[in-house]
């Protein structure tokens, strides 16, 4: 079944799902922190259009729910949690020198390409219009574990972290038509409080080494500071 | 009826009648937007025909190559120009030549302006070619890649037929070809010497790429020079007008379908350039060492479609 066959709203999804990914790479290469939110948040909203466009094409009433919470959480909440954070630890004009831009989104080209070639045998099995965008999940799931490898801000690898959290939701939504509402809200509230946690965190970090790059933690042994 | 090598012949002619008309308009729009009354939509052609009236002056250090150069970028942008559909779709001209030689005979012309910006030994000159195979050397992979984009969904790597399939397709929501269109702008922004990349309006040493390479030039050969980078815009124009939005190109070479086909696409190169204006009003020329990051996203944005396209389009 080639996308030409396929009714205009399923075409949609796979649209939406294809820019889902490329929010990834934005908020990859993203070194302005507000300018990388508002990328977070665009990439909330689509997931949350890619759940809407899924329930409207299968008919899946229990996904409405699921698209008002994800636009609800992950399009404003977190994002504006995350906007007061910036703005209280006076990060808004901060810029992040990425140490090799273009080799790291050559990596996450290549992390798609891996996810595909994995998710190729799973994909055959099913039927449904959605499961190309498995690959994609996986591939904005591994792109998230990347950015929390290349990143050394903190608030930046708490995006990467969130925007791994899409990559599993948008898996949920296009492998098995969403998951059973309990589970949905436990992992909505899961998130809302590993937020509050991070928040409270920066403030930790920031108070004990004056900075939110993390790279700095490792330097912090005792023993450098006595051997001078 | 009209023989198809006719219609090519008449459609070659059409792309040098018209891209002095585009230029002009964009500038003119760029020129209300400025709240300026700007310059009549004709003048280019006004300035082109003063031009060609000057004598032509060359420096006295410069070699054969020198003299040689405008006319090979001319003929070669003109060549190009000539396998793209401008107002039917199945010309014998994009037959025997595909997208591959299109990018090819841009990139002799490119070379042989690059050769004449260094052929006098001024340093303006060298910058300007220096800068422009930079820039240059980041666009082409970006502009291949993303017309590989195209030539996977057509499995044909003739503009013709790319075109042909996806009318035959009608509207079909393609992430590929979204991805392609961004990836072609950017392309068609930086090759063309628009605002992010350079700005055509400024002779200021500090930014100018394109001018750079022009600066010796006088007479008939700054005129062919000028009208080789109007057509090269008019190129972009068109390719990014007919391929990703093919509706009203003639499809048959009868009289009503030709008219068609030209009420269309100046329509679509209206709408293209006063979109070019307004960006180029809108957003500043960025600093030349931003240039990799620009092209880089153009790169990005090529390769997600060919990954899109594998992904998602195709059916396992």
């Amino acid at each position: 079944m080639s996308l030409t066959q396929l009714p205009l709203l399923e075409q949609f999804v796979l649209l939406q799902a294809a820019l889902v990914l490329f929010l990834s790479f934005g908020l990859l290469s993203q070194t302005r922190l507000l300018a990388a939110i508002h990328a977070f948040a665009w990439q909330g909203a689509l997931i949350a259009a890619v759940t809407l466009t899924v329930a409207i094409a299968g008919h899946a009433h229990h996904l409405y729910f699921s698209a008002l919470l994800t636009l609800a959480l992950k399009a404003m909440l977190i994002p504006w949690m995350l906007h007061r954070l910036v703005r209280r630890l006076a990060l808004e004009r901060h810029t992040e020198t990425l140490s090799h831009p273009a080799l790291v989104s050559m990596a996450a080209v290549a992390l798609v390409i891996f996810s595909y070639w994995v998710v190729v045998p799973i994909v055959a099995e099913e039927l449904t219009f959605t499961r190309n965008i498995v690959a994609v999940s996986l591939a904005v799931v591994l792109i998230g574990l990347l950015m929390l490898v290349a990143r050394q801000q903190a608030v930046a690898q708490v995006l990467g972290f969130m925007s791994m959290e899409n990559g599993l939701f948008l898996a949920a939504v296009s492998a098995t038509a969403g998951m059973p509402l309990v589970v949905e809200l436990g992992v909505a509230f899961d998130v809302l409080v590993a937020m509050v946690l991070f928040g409270v965190f920066f403030f930790q970090i920031r108070d004990s080494i004056d900075s939110l790059d993390v790279d700095r933690l490792n330097r912090l042994t005792e023993t450098e500071e006595e051997t001078p | 009826m009209l023989s198809a090598w006719g219609m090519a012949l008449l459609q070659a002619l059409l792309y040098p009648a018209l891209a002095p008309l585009l230029i002009g308009w964009v500038r003119k729009v760029k020129a209300r937007l400025n709240n300026r009354r700007g310059a009549s939509v004709l003048q280019p052609y006004r300035d082109l025909r003063k031009l060609l009236a000057k004598e032509t002056r060359v420096a006295h250090t410069a070699s054969p190559l020198f003299r040689l150069a405008p006319y090979v970028v001319f003929v070669a942008t003109w060549l190009a120009a000539a396998t793209v559909p401008l107002v039917a779709r199945d010309l014998p001209t994009a037959q025997i030549a595909d997208i591959i030689v299109l990018v090819g005979l841009l990139g002799l012309a490119r070379f042989f302006l690059a050769l004449a910006g260094m052929d006098v030994g001024t340093a303006f000159g060298g910058m300007g070619a220096s800068r422009e195979m930079m820039v240059s050397s980041l666009a082409e992979p970006a502009m291949l890649v993303a017309v590989f984009t195209l030539a996977m969904s057509a499995h044909s790597t003739s503009l013709s037929s790319v075109i042909g399939y996806h009318l035959a397709d009608g509207f079909v929501v393609r992430p590929s070809y979204l991805f392609a269109f961004g990836a072609l702008v950017l392309v068609a922004l930086a090759e063309s010497g628009r605002i992010p990349v350079d700005n055509p309006t400024t002779h200021l040493e500090l930014t100018m790429i394109h001018e750079g390479m022009l600066l010796e030039y006088t007479g008939r050969h700054l005129a062919l020079m000028e009208l080789a980078a109007y057509l090269k815009l008019m190129l972009y124009g068109v390719l990014i007008a007919n391929v990703f939005v093919p509706w009203g190109i003639g499809q048959a070479f009868a009289p009503a379908a030709l008219a068609l086909g030209l009420g269309a696409i100046l329509l679509k190169l209206a709408v293209l350039g006063a979109a070019l204006a307004v960006g180029e009003t809108v957003v500043a020329k960025m600093r030349l060492f931003r240039a990799p990051a620009f092209l880089n996203l153009a790169l990005l944005l090529a390769l997600l479609g060919l990954l899109s396209h594998v992904i998602l389009e195709v059916g396992a």
